[in-house]
């Protein structure tokens, strides 16, 4: 037994040459990757790298198109998740795999192999959540938790089958700083008792803070290997995007004091049993300025947005104030007819139609702001006109599509965020309502959209951003609010700001309490 | 071996047009089968079935007959179906309309104008429309399915319609039979070409019906409101479209319009009203609507090809002594068959042999 | 009299309680099967015409099983692996069951049919008031019970049921956690198909021992509309069924005491109370969304 001598340095995982191909997208191409015992082993890439794909190989959630996996130095062929937890593969996916109508303890019994009954696996559960430092109520109903307890959820989950690997897809993207630092301890911990982690992330400083080694895609391939300690965070993302990363420019801020977007005292019942409802919201945003929203996912975000935008009307028509205009009592179009024009955080399905052409996704928000150009008598729709405008959006947001004007879903994430935003920008509005502006778009389109944003503020309009990713918000707001538990704390001015305080605000922190905390240096 | 979907990056137009004629293709195969099954000669039935109603203009008539009130209520159906509204209850419009637009010859018969008969169809869209509102209007408010209750109110319509035929509305001079008298001259539906047969009006209302919502659907803002609620609801009220309207505007639509296909039926095909007057017409629509690919042009194509299967159904009883409920059995396959083959425009298909070793098993794609 | 008229209300609710027993499970793992009177009406069809061939009638139930599970197999084959829309293809498979259904009953129109027999539990079956009624029903009577709690047993005690919820609650979570999403739906569409095969006979071969067309005259539906009441609780869909049951035997009663009312609006009690109920419980919008299957009628594709 040649192989006992050297476990150790025996990789618990080798992969040679994996390739996935959807259709004739070379998702993943030809991959090298190598973990070896008791490390954190970051993988990165921007979005579309073929991140997911990758891990999804290594979880048997997806069959390779060709290309080998060894694990402890056998070949294996990971047929479904099943064979991957008993490999001792473990996974905590990103967009949780978790059942909302279903109880804690129940979502972790659906993970595991062997049928054990219900009160065993809760005391289990408990006893890992008690040693990890992972609080968790094995009763509760999932649709009832916050998505940092879902987290715990899968991360305990995972640990009952007592992992060799454990595969993290973007666990910090939904936490606050400090909810973050307490999953690096729990991480930790782990590479202590010699299990290995596979880290997938796109946010560097953390990576450098926390990973033995990195792995690098672009565009499907390995584009290099690295110890992350020992490179920049520029570093690290030159090698993801394959070149320099586009930076905002901003301008000092115009100063002016006309309030073109109200709200005051805003309260919304949750309309369905997972709902979150807003509380005596205020909020002003002037002419020329950005306002962030910042906020874990799931604390009213989603309700604000409707409240704003008209898809939800206010009782009194004061609630809400568009350019002066009382505009609560208003549906979305009357408010677009103020000037207003949003964003939300959904591209396919809410924002755009899927199966729709993007001349009649352009159509979609623009049919009564443009009617005179679009539309003809008897609600004839001019075609050329609305297409020609779509042309100039694609344009003006450099919008790369293959075909001249192909359906919605035929776009990439990025490129039907662009052309999203674009069409509102094309209008010139006086205010702009976006929810998460660049959420899964590589970082050549997020920056060219945060450029737009800022863009429009210079002109003199007045931007609300709702936002979870912090680095944006820091990068283009003038100010940022803090949304918990459907309230909006009051905006901090960005010279005040720090990730310190955002991320206790985000926690749920009191404004009061966090101007009393030592501030200390963020990483 | 098993079938695996691949998503198609786009839509294929290929497949949207070839669809429905796979589908009848593979009905036409499914027939023979099944007429070879019942011990006859498949090829003598299917000419019974498909060509031989086609042979004399006396039975085009009958064809534009029977294709007039399908078309009718498929146009409708089409509309609410591509909003994603569920009326299934197209049938029990059909009755009602038939109804409120019979009351002026049942009720008044000595009122004899030529103001009669446009009254008559009005009231009949009116019936259609008003019934069919009672699920709109439970949709829209109470969030109930517009499925279960437009369906539960098709049995409500068909008893009320045999009540008043054998009470209230019995022909007074009938001999007890459960019919209402017949309707006057002015009162019924004229036909297009009396020297030829027996084609009525209806059917050019139905071409007409057809062409102003291809119009409506493919080039106005409505269409337009239409098709996006259909797909994409969020999307739909993102757009500022009210979901609640629509549910209304497409039930209203498509109730008025079944309403005009049963006063056309009874004043121009049938003469007076008895307890049953639609062998199904308001089902067999469904089956139109779709093999139509909720085209109102396509659905009038469609609706000839559905109304050809009654008369064939007919023919085939006489000639080879073929139960006429095999028409039935034909009409369901085909919309088994639609739906079936709609899969190639969005997937497709793949034969995958389960492979011994990964990555080499054969595949076949379609 | 009185035991009399519960006994006939048992034998209007057990066709509905099996039918839409077997679509609760069916919905539950998040398929919407809009066949039931479809499958239905091909369950009596067959189950007449194998007991009146064969003179048995426990081989015409066995038969009606059969082909309500290998029925909903076809609408199975369409939306699960073909993805097509569930509503349409509910809808044909209705229409097709009603066509094939006349087509092959037409030589049975009219011929005597064959009973399944009640059991008489002696003496038990004679005490008083109740007894006939818990001890000398026909055996289909104790199928939909004992099914009814099977259901209850399997959905929230077993493993297998938990798998089941969460298939229609989450498929894609389902997926990625390895769980054969697609086959649990085939095998809950056709236990779906098994019971509305087995309603179907029980019309043909207890409530009405002969074959009409379309004799199933919407109970499919009205199944549907009871597991939409019962906000998928199995035993709150019982409680429905004799609901129902009750007010079809209670305006039969009211036409055979012969009261000035018309007999078509008596009939069409059953289809009115159906619109009333659907509508007293879907204006409670958090009670329906709370206890809907989340996955209920959406397509799934999985990723290879």
């Amino acid at each position: 037994m040649d192989s006992t001598g050297d476990a150790a340095a025996e990789p618990l995982l080798e992969v040679r040459g994996l390739s996935k191909i959807f259709g004739t997208l070379k998702a993943c191409d030809s991959i090298d990757l190598e973990i070896r015992r008791g490390e954190i082993h970051a993988l990165l890439g921007e979005n579309g790298a073929g991140k997911s794909t990758l891990v999804k190989m290594l979880f048997g959630a997806l069959e390779p198109t060709a290309g080998t996996i060894r694990w402890k130095g056998q070949e294996v062929a990971i047929r479904s998740p099943g064979e991957a937890r008993r490999l001792g593969i473990g996974m905590v996916f990103q967009h949780f795999s978790l059942f909302d109508a279903l109880t804690a303890a129940e979502n972790i019994i659906l993970s595991l192999d062997d049928p054990a009954p219900v009160s065993a696996v809760a005391a289990r559960a408990r006893e890992l959540s008690r040693a990890y430092g992972l609080p968790l109520d094995p009763q509760a109903h999932v649709g009832d938790l916050s998505v940092g307890e879902r987290q715990r959820i899968e991360i305990i989950r995972c640990l009952l089958q007592d992992p060799e690997l454990i595969i993290l897809d973007e666990p910090t993207s939904v936490l606050t700083p400090q909810e973050a630092d307490k999953l690096f301890d729990t991480l930790e911990t782990l590479r202590s008792e010699g299990r290995s982690i596979l880290y997938i992330s796109h946010r560097l400083e953390e990576v450098k803070r926390l990973c033995d080694r990195a792995t690098v895609l672009r565009g499907g391939r390995v584009v290099g290997h690295s110890d992350p300690r020992r490179e920049t965070a520029a570093s690290l993302a030159r090698m993801m995007v394959g070149g320099d990363v586009p930076v905002v420019v901003r301008d000092k801020p115009a100063a002016t004091r006309e309030a073109l977007l109200e709200v005051r005292g805003l309260n919304r019942k949750a309309g369905h049993p997972f709902a979150v409802s807003l509380s005596e919201i205020e909020l002003t945003v002037h002419a020329g300025e950005i306002l962030g929203v910042a906020g874990v996912a799931g604390n009213g975000q989603g309700e604000l947005f409707e409240a704003i935008s008209g898809e939800a009307l206010q009782e009194s028509a004061d609630t809400v104030r568009i350019c002066g205009h009382a505009a609560g009592r208003h549906d979305i179009t009357g408010r677009r007819l103020m000037g207003a024009a949003f964003v939300p955080e959904e591209r396919l399905g809410h924002a755009a139609a899927p199966f729709m052409t993007l001349t009649q996704n352009l159509l979609l928000s623009r049919y009564r702001t443009d009617a005179r150009a679009f539309l003809g008598r008897l609600g004839i729709i001019r075609n050329a006109v609305v297409a020609s405008a779509a042309k100039r959006v694609s344009t003006a947001m450099d919008v790369r599509k293959g075909s001249e004007d192909p359906e919605a879903t035929a776009l990439s994430g990025g490129n039907l965020q662009k052309f999203v935003i674009g069409r509102e920008l094309d209008r010139q509005p006086r205010v702009l309502v976006v929810n998460q502006p660049t959420w899964g778009v590589d970082a050549g389109a997020a920056a060219r959209i945060r450029q737009a944003l800022v863009d429009l503020a210079k002109g003199g309009s007045a931007v609300l951003v709702i936002s979870q990713d912090l680095d944006e918000l820091f990068e283009i707001c003038d100010a940022i609010a803090v949304m918990h538990g459907g309230r909006l704390s009051t905006p901090v001015p960005i010279a005040e700001a720090t990730y310190e305080k955002i991320g206790l605000l985000m926690g749920g922190a009191r404004p009061e309490a966090t101007s009393g905390l030592p501030l200390e240096e963020t990483v | 071996m098993r079938i695996e979907l691949v998503k198609r990056p786009q839509r294929s137009a290929l497949f949207s047009m070839l669809s429905p004629f796979i589908a009848l293709g593979l009905t036409l195969v499914a027939g023979a089968a099944l007429f070879l099954a019942l011990g006859k000669n498949p090829g003598e039935a299917l000419y019974y079935y498909f060509v031989d109603p086609l042979h004399e203009t006396w039975s085009l008539h009958e064809l534009a007959v029977k294709a007039a009130p399908l078309i009718l209520i498929a146009v409708g159906l089409s509309v609410c179906f591509r909003s994603n509204n569920w009326n299934i209850g197209a049938e029990g419009q059909f009755i009602i309309g038939a109804m409120a637009g019979s009351i002026l010859p049942v009720m008044f018969p000595d009122f004899q104008s030529w103001v009669v008969l446009p009254l008559m169809l009005l009231l009949g869209v009116a019936g259609g429309a008003a019934y069919a509102s009672i699920p709109a209007v439970l949709k829209a408010r109470f969030n109930t399915s517009e499925i279960l209750t437009s369906l539960m109110l098709v049995y409500v319509a068909q008893l009320f319609l045999d009540w008043m035929v054998r009470g209230p509305w019995r022909n007074p001079a009938g001999f007890n039979f459960p019919e209402t008298r017949t309707f006057h001259a002015f009162a019924t539906l004229p036909e297009i070409w009396p020297a030829s047969g027996r084609a009525h009006w209806g059917f050019i209302f139905a071409l007409l019906a057809a062409l102003v919502l291809w119009f409506v659907m493919t080039r106005t803002l409505k269409g337009f409101e239409i098709r996006l609620l259909g797909q994409s609801p969020r999307a739909g009220r993102f757009a500022g479209f009210s979901r609640e309207k629509m549910v209304l505007f497409s039930f209203l639509v498509s109730g008025g319009l079944a309403g005009l296909a049963g006063i056309c039926e009874v004043s121009g095909a049938i003469g007076q009203l008895r307890p049953i007057i639609s062998p199904g017409y308001g089902f067999t629509a469904i089956i139109i609507a779709f093999l139509g690919r909720l085209n109102p042009l396509g659905i009038v194509a469609a609706g000839l090809v559905l109304a050809l299967t009654y008369l064939g159904g007919e023919a085939a009883q006489i000639s080879v002594g073929l139960s006429d409920k095999v028409a039935r059995v034909f009409q369901g396959m085909i919309l088994f068959f639609v739906l079936a083959c709609d899969t190639l425009i969005h997937y497709r298909i793949r034969l995958v042999a389960e492979p011994a070793v990964r990555g080499e098993g054969a595949r076949a794609d379609v | 009299m009185f035991e009399d008229i519960l006994i006939t209300i048992a034998t209007a609710a057990t066709p509905l309680l099996l039918a839409a027993i077997g679509e609760l499970v069916t919905e539950r793992s998040g398929v919407l099967n809009l066949g039931v009177e479809g499958m239905m009406i091909m369950g009596a069809v067959t189950g007449f015409a194998v007991a009146v061939t064969t003179g048995s009638p426990w081989l015409g139930v066995l038969a009606a099983i059969l082909v309500g599970a290998a029925f909903s197999l076809l609408f199975g084959f369409l939306t699960l692996t073909l993805v097509t829309n569930q509503v349409a293809t509910g809808l044909s498979l209705t229409l097709l069951g009603l066509g094939l259904s006349g087509m092959i009953g037409e030589s049975f129109v009219g011929r005597a049919g064959v009973k399944l027999a009640a059991i008489r539990i002696p003496y038990l079956s004679d005490i008083p008031y109740i007894g006939r009624l818990i001890f000398g029903q026909d055996p289909l009577f104790y199928v939909s019970i004992l099914l009814t709690a099977g259901v209850v047993w399997f959905l929230f005690r077993t493993r297998a049921g938990l798998t089941l919820r969460s298939v229609g609650d989450n498929h894609a979570s389902a997926h990625a956690l390895g769980i054969r999403v697609i086959t649990i739906r085939y095998l809950a569409v056709m236990f779906g198909g098994a019971c509305a095969g087995l309603a179907g006979a029980y019309l043909s071969l207890v409530y009405v021992p002969q074959w009409v067309e379309n004799m199933t005259a919407g109970r499919g539906w009205i199944a549907l509309a009871l597991v939409v009441f019962a906000s998928w609780r199995p035993w709150r869909l019982l409680v429905g069924a004799y609901l129902f049951g009750a007010v079809s035997i209670g305006q039969l009663h009211t036409q055979a005491l012969g009261v000035g009312i018309p007999s078509q609006f008596l009939s069409s009690l059953p289809y009115l109370a159906t619109i009333v109920v659907l509508v007293l419980i879907s204006r409670n919008r958090r009670l329906t969304m709370m206890n809907t299957p989340a996955s209920l009628g959406q397509p799934f594709v999985p990723d290879r």
